[in-house]
């Protein structure tokens, strides 16, 4: 009974997030895993995960890589012939695994995700920082590959160390809505 | 003139990787006279990664931007297909959604803005095609690109989920434009496929296997240069092209221009003034091909009897 409360749970946590409820109207057609370029890569499908969410798996779901490995590219949204918004799910599922600590150690994702978050809440992202930051630290011998990439966007003056600064008002404002968004449940 | 407000995003600001396109953007809208005037202290849309980390955190990054432009009551306009979704999907969000809209309409009154959901959001793409028009920027060519092969490439945020101008899996808004400015656009079956997108940094293989057969398609399909009208599209598809030819032993050697480069460069605007020297493979050649053999056609037609 214990995983039966639990399942109930989860699939109510879920389906209560905006944009989760559209998950109601899943046929299982599959389509949204016909339709994503990355579908092959993920170690569940876009249409298992939904059918493991109302199974109430949720450890499953919550560590596995396959929010991780979705592009965004809505294809899976606009071809559902249900309305599911298997995007913004992914997104949903990505954020409640971030929230339990459950993300997969596996992918460099959630990393990367949360490195990016935590530069664009500052007001702008400073790309050059953002990838050096990124790659010392997941793998600083990719950097070493990628110098070649690097050197040719530095040689074309497309990687500014010029960082984009709000106005001081700007920044605390910025600053004071996200930390009233943190009160009201928001957060990493 | 029409008075837009512009968001140009972190790659396309003057300090982005992508700075190349908001030159090329403001060069072409100066042409066209469409005068867009950039948003006071604009900050980070969130992206998709803020979003899949930080649900309501996200949601007010891009409310501040919208509450800031909804003040210039003027259409918000940005050349990012990321953040053209993030604020469309937004606005969405706040109308389908009142309990998310109550919780960031408290944080927004904290830093002391409000936010009534009037803004409207639009790509450059959709403001250039739509209220501009293709007929409008015909008369404007002062380089016609005289048949040049051109891989029309829309990747997925600009027509996907879809809000608004074009269709989601077929559109033909570049198709139309490219033969405004006298170029042929090539078919390229996957023009709405997905590059890779940020996933380029933390999953490189996966990316570059998308990226490949963008570049895969456009070469079978004859193209000599391809256009996008994404900052992410086009650094995944120009800087990365050498690491894609190391991974698949393969030898493209494709110019990626922003959209807007090379509708500035039809219009006549200056090469450097488009940023085209910033573009990591080379598209001078391929642009002045069409113009060369637009020469050689009319000596041609001199000398003949």
């Amino acid at each position: 009974m214990e995983t039966k409360v639990a399942a109930t749970d989860f699939l109510a946590q879920i389906l209560s997030v905006p944009g989760g409820e559209t998950l109601r109207k899943c046929i299982q057609c599959g389509t949204c895993t016909a339709s994503c370029p990355n579908a092959d890569s993920m170690d569940y499908t876009p249409s298992e995960l939904i059918a493991m969410v109302r199974a109430g798996m949720r450890e499953e779901v919550l560590s596995s890589k396959a929010p991780w490995y979705c592009l965004s590219c809505y294809m899976c949204t606009v071809r559902c012939p249900r309305g599911v918004k298997q995007t913004d799910l992914m997104h949903v599922i990505a954020f409640m695994a971030v929230r339990a600590g459950k993300v997969p150690a596996t992918s460099l994702t959630p990393t990367m995700y949360r490195l990016f978050n935590h530069y664009c809440s500052m007001g702008s992202l400073p790309e050059m920082l953002f990838m050096a930051r990124f790659y010392l630290q997941t793998n600083p011998l990719r950097a070493w590959r990628l110098m070649p990439v690097a050197v040719n966007l530095l040689k074309r003056g497309r990687l500014g160390v010029k960082t984009r600064k709000l106005s001081p008002a700007g920044a605390i404002q910025l600053r004071t809505i996200l930390a009233e968004a943190k009160s009201l449940g928001g957060g990493s | 003139m029409k008075q837009y407000t512009y968001f140009p995003g972190c790659s396309c600001s003057s300090e982005g990787g992508a700075r190349a396109y908001n030159w090329s953007i403001g060069a072409v809208s100066q042409v066209v006279e469409a005068e867009l005037l950039e948003l006071e202290d604009w900050s980070c849309c969130g992206s998709t990664p803020s979003g899949a980390v930080d649900e309501l955190g996200a949601f007010c990054l891009a409310a501040r931007d919208l509450a800031l432009a909804e003040k210039t009551g003027r259409d918000l306009v940005t050349p990012c297909s990321a953040c053209y979704v993030i604020f469309n999907r937004a606005n969405a969000y706040f109308r389908d959604y009142p309990n998310l809209k109550k919780d960031v309409d408290k944080a927004l009154a904290a830093g002391g803005l409000k936010y009534a959901g009037t803004v409207k959001v639009r790509h450059i793409l959709d403001v250039l095609t739509t209220d501009i028009g293709y007929d409008t920027i015909k008369e404007k060519v002062k380089k016609n690109l005289n048949g040049l092969k051109v891989a029309p490439y829309y990747g997925c945020q600009v027509v996907r989920p879809g809000f608004g101008f074009d269709d989601p899996e077929n559109p033909q808004s570049l198709e139309k434009l490219i033969s405004a400015l006298g170029g042929e656009a090539t078919s390229f079956p996957l023009k709405t496929r997905c590059c890779g997108g940020s996933l380029i940094i933390s999953e490189e293989d996966l990316a570059l296997d998308l990226s490949h057969k963008l570049l895969e398609s456009a070469s079978l399909n004859g193209a000599e240069c391809l256009i996008t009208v994404c900052p992410l599209c086009q650094t995944n598809l120009d800087a990365y092209q050498g690491r894609v030819n190391r991974k698949f032993k393969t030898q493209y050697k494709m110019p990626i221009l922003f959209f807007t480069q090379l509708v500035g460069f039809a219009l006549g605007v200056d090469s450097r003034a488009l940023g085209l020297q910033t573009n990591i493979v080379p598209p001078v050649n391929a642009l002045n091909h069409a113009g060369a053999a637009k020469a050689r056609d009319a000596s041609s037609s001199e000398t003949e009897p």
